[in-house]
């Protein structure tokens, strides 16, 4: 048996002349939780697709638990639980319902597994008799990981889960996958927020259908190569345009209420300071700041282009 | 078997919880019995006519006094002249006129078209024109004890009464079957798609072939109770008899009901959004197998082209077939090959529906 879970080799996928996965390799190991991170649009839905034997790539191969997405489809279906990007319940029938037919469909009952779901579904079960339709985001995502994970699989496919979703049930949503993860079951999982990213074990950096990087959040985080800075004023839209029309900046980006700023060789926080004062800025702050992942993906995403 | 009886099992609740769709499965084909068995009549009532009578002697009067006492026509007046006939014609007072020749009695014996008599119908409506001179001649043959064409006597034969609704009952069953069956499966299936849950199912180690058995069996089932209603309605409320063999009706309406499903199944895998599954099986199926099944305009008068169209409409073939079973009460020689021809549609249609079935999402 080979150490690797899933190996993505050389995928390429186009729609038509629109290229939505280009030449793309990533190993996940077994047991481990894989963070596929990227923006809209960055190709990690079809590259679910494929993993889940419902597209064929173009050109490269990708096996799952060792079986080959397209020569094996069958087997690996039986072997993934695949909760796909949008809601893909049955509106009409109740939570319970919803998941004892999924359960039947992968060929088990849920007695047989309840103790894998029994934490998620714990949540959603005052609400059993509710349709699934009539459930709110969170409660709704929480019931299609509970109908994804319900046979037990080798490998949970989970493509943005968490989009839409607000941020307390996000939190809960993942403390559920670092639970699963330990219980051995492999986790590949897509999303757009970079916050999610360091909950990871390891993670990709995806933009436009190629990858940017792999590594464990701290090591992609670790290989940021300059210092970072966050800086900030009263005026923060004026800073902005200042920011980007300033040389001695290499790069300037919004990071919640301040901008990551990093600079040109050669030029110090302090020229910084004295050009925005020059400018008519009050109240600047300059601070060192810890990269993040989303620093490193804007980072990448610039060498890229 | 526990996952094909769940999956049963949840198509019947989702049927059950969506009133709109199971209303119209339920009511649709008592509707559409009631409507096109009731309101649409071809049937003939006091029909207004004139005659215009050259000869004046026994044999047209005998004829008169029939179409007099007929209760499909009414001879409003005996023209004087044949410049009256048109002018009643134009005025739109009648839709038909008998026209006796000076000799009329002479040229009794002879065969059609030289005998001189004519029958002239308002053409405006061919159907219309169609039966009352269907209409007129059978009067005729009864009255004077010889034939006026082949044609009338099937008709007389097997429908004595001349009640539409014999013929239209087939033709509502093959209409409400294929409309269950085909509009329904398609949209289930389609709706899966939208909702997304064909992605999840397609990913599950269901098999293909069984995700489409356990979708198109609870239609099956609802087909059989369409029929089953709908021969009901036909026998005890509409009086159509059931001369024929039931056994077979059963038969050749299972058969149907394949084709249909297969149909249905075969839509589902062109079209992505309900909506176009609606149109493709409403506009596609439907009208075709209202115009060229036979149930509105009859085969026999169709022009060579579309009666090669309305040879590959499955539901003319088992319009046929019932019409034989249940009107004529035939034996199964005579609906063999409707059989036969139905029976290798569905395996056609069914092989292509599997083999057209995606078993990934592109």
């Amino acid at each position: 048996m080979s150490r690797h879970s899933v190996v993505v080799d050389h995928i390429a996928k186009s729609y038509g002349r629109v290229k939505a996965v280009g030449n793309l390799s990533l190993d996940v190991g077994r047991g481990e939780l894989f963070g596929i991170i990227g923006p809209d649009g960055a190709g990690k839905t079809t590259l679910f697709r494929i993993l889940a034997t419902l597209m064929l790539p173009d050109s490269g191969r990708a096996t799952v638990g060792g079986l080959d997405v397209v020569a094996d489809y069958r087997a690996v279906r039986g072997i993934i639980g695949y909760m796909p990007g949008r809601f893909s319940l049955y509106p009409d029938l109740t939570v319970e319902e919803n998941l004892e037919f999924f359960a039947t469909v992968f060929g088990t009952t849920v007695e047989a597994n309840r103790h894998l779901v029994d934490d998620i579904y714990r949540q959603i079960e005052p609400f059993r008799k509710r349709p699934a339709g009539k459930l709110s985001g969170g409660m709704k995502q929480k019931l299609a990981l509970s109908c994804a994970l319900i046979h037990k699989p080798e490998v949970l496919l989970l493509d943005e889960p968490t989009t839409g979703v607000d941020p307390v049930s996000r939190k809960e949503f993942w403390a559920m996958l670092l639970k699963l993860r330990n219980e051995g079951i492999t986790i590949l999982v897509s999303t757009p927020y970079m916050d999610e990213a360091t909950l990871c074990d390891r993670i990709a950096l995806v933009k436009d259908g190629s990858l940017l990087g792999t590594d464990t959040p701290g090591g992609i985080v670790g290989r940021y190569p300059t210092a970072l800075y966050a800086v900030r004023s009263a005026d923060m839209h004026r800073l902005m345009a200042d920011l980007a029309g300033y040389t001695g900046a290499a790069s300037a980006f919004s990071f919640g209420d301040t901008f990551h700023v990093t600079l040109a060789p050669g030029t110090a926080p302090a020229d910084l300071q004295s050009h925005l004062a020059a400018l008519g800025h009050k109240a600047v702050c300059i601070e060192q700041t810890a990269p993040t992942v989303e620093d490193c993906f804007m980072l990448l995403s610039k060498k890229e282009e | 078997m526990r996952q094909f009886k769940s999956f049963v099992k949840k198509e019947f609740l989702q049927i059950f919880r969506d009133r709109r769709t199971l209303l119209i499965l339920l009511a649709m084909p008592l509707v559409l019995v009631m409507a096109l068995g009731y309101a649409i009549k071809t049937e003939l009532n006091n029909a207004r006519m004139a005659v215009f009578d050259a000869s004046k002697d026994a044999r047209t009067l005998r004829i008169k006094e029939a179409f007099r006492a007929s209760k499909w026509f009414t001879i409003v007046e005996e023209a004087p002249t044949m410049a009256r006939i048109d002018e009643l014609f134009s005025r739109g007072e009648i839709s038909m006129a008998l026209v006796f020749g000076p000799d009329f009695a002479a040229t009794m014996g002879k065969p059609a078209g030289e005998t001189a008599i004519q029958v002239i119908a308002d053409g405006t409506d061919p159907n219309q024109a169609a039966m009352l001179t269907a209409y007129a001649q059978g009067v005729m043959a009864t009255a004077t004890g010889a034939g006026g064409g082949i044609g009338i006597h099937t008709r007389m034969l097997y429908n004595p009464q001349q009640k539409s609704s014999y013929n239209f009952v087939p033709g509502v069953m093959g209409l409400v079957l294929m409309l269950i069956c085909a509009m329904m499966t398609s949209v289930a299936i389609v709706r899966e798609k939208e909702t997304g849950t064909m992605e999840v199912l397609l990913a599950s180690p269901m098999k293909p072939l069984h995700i489409i058995l356990s979708k198109m069996a609870p239609y099956f089932t609802l087909s059989v109770v369409n029929i089953v209603t709908v021969l009901l309605l036909a026998v005890f409320v509409m009086g159509v008899p059931i001369r024929g063999s039931i056994a077979w009706l059963s038969v050749a309406s299972v058969l149907f009901i394949v084709v249909a499903l297969a149909l249905g199944l075969l839509i589902s895998t062109l079209v992505d959004r309900q909506m176009s599954a609606l149109l493709v099986s409403g506009i596609g199926l439907m009208m075709p197998t209202l115009v060229f099944s036979g149930l509105i305009f009859p085969i026999e008068n169709m022009p060579a082209a579309l009666r090669w169209i309305s040879d590959i409409i499955p539901a003319r073939w088992y319009i046929s077939a019932v019409r034989k079973i249940m009107i004529e009460g035939t034996g199964p020689e005579s609906f063999a090959k409707e059989l036969c021809i139905i029976a290798l549609m569905a395996v056609v249609l069914m092989a292509a529906a599997m083999k057209k079935f995606k078993v990934r999402l592109c």
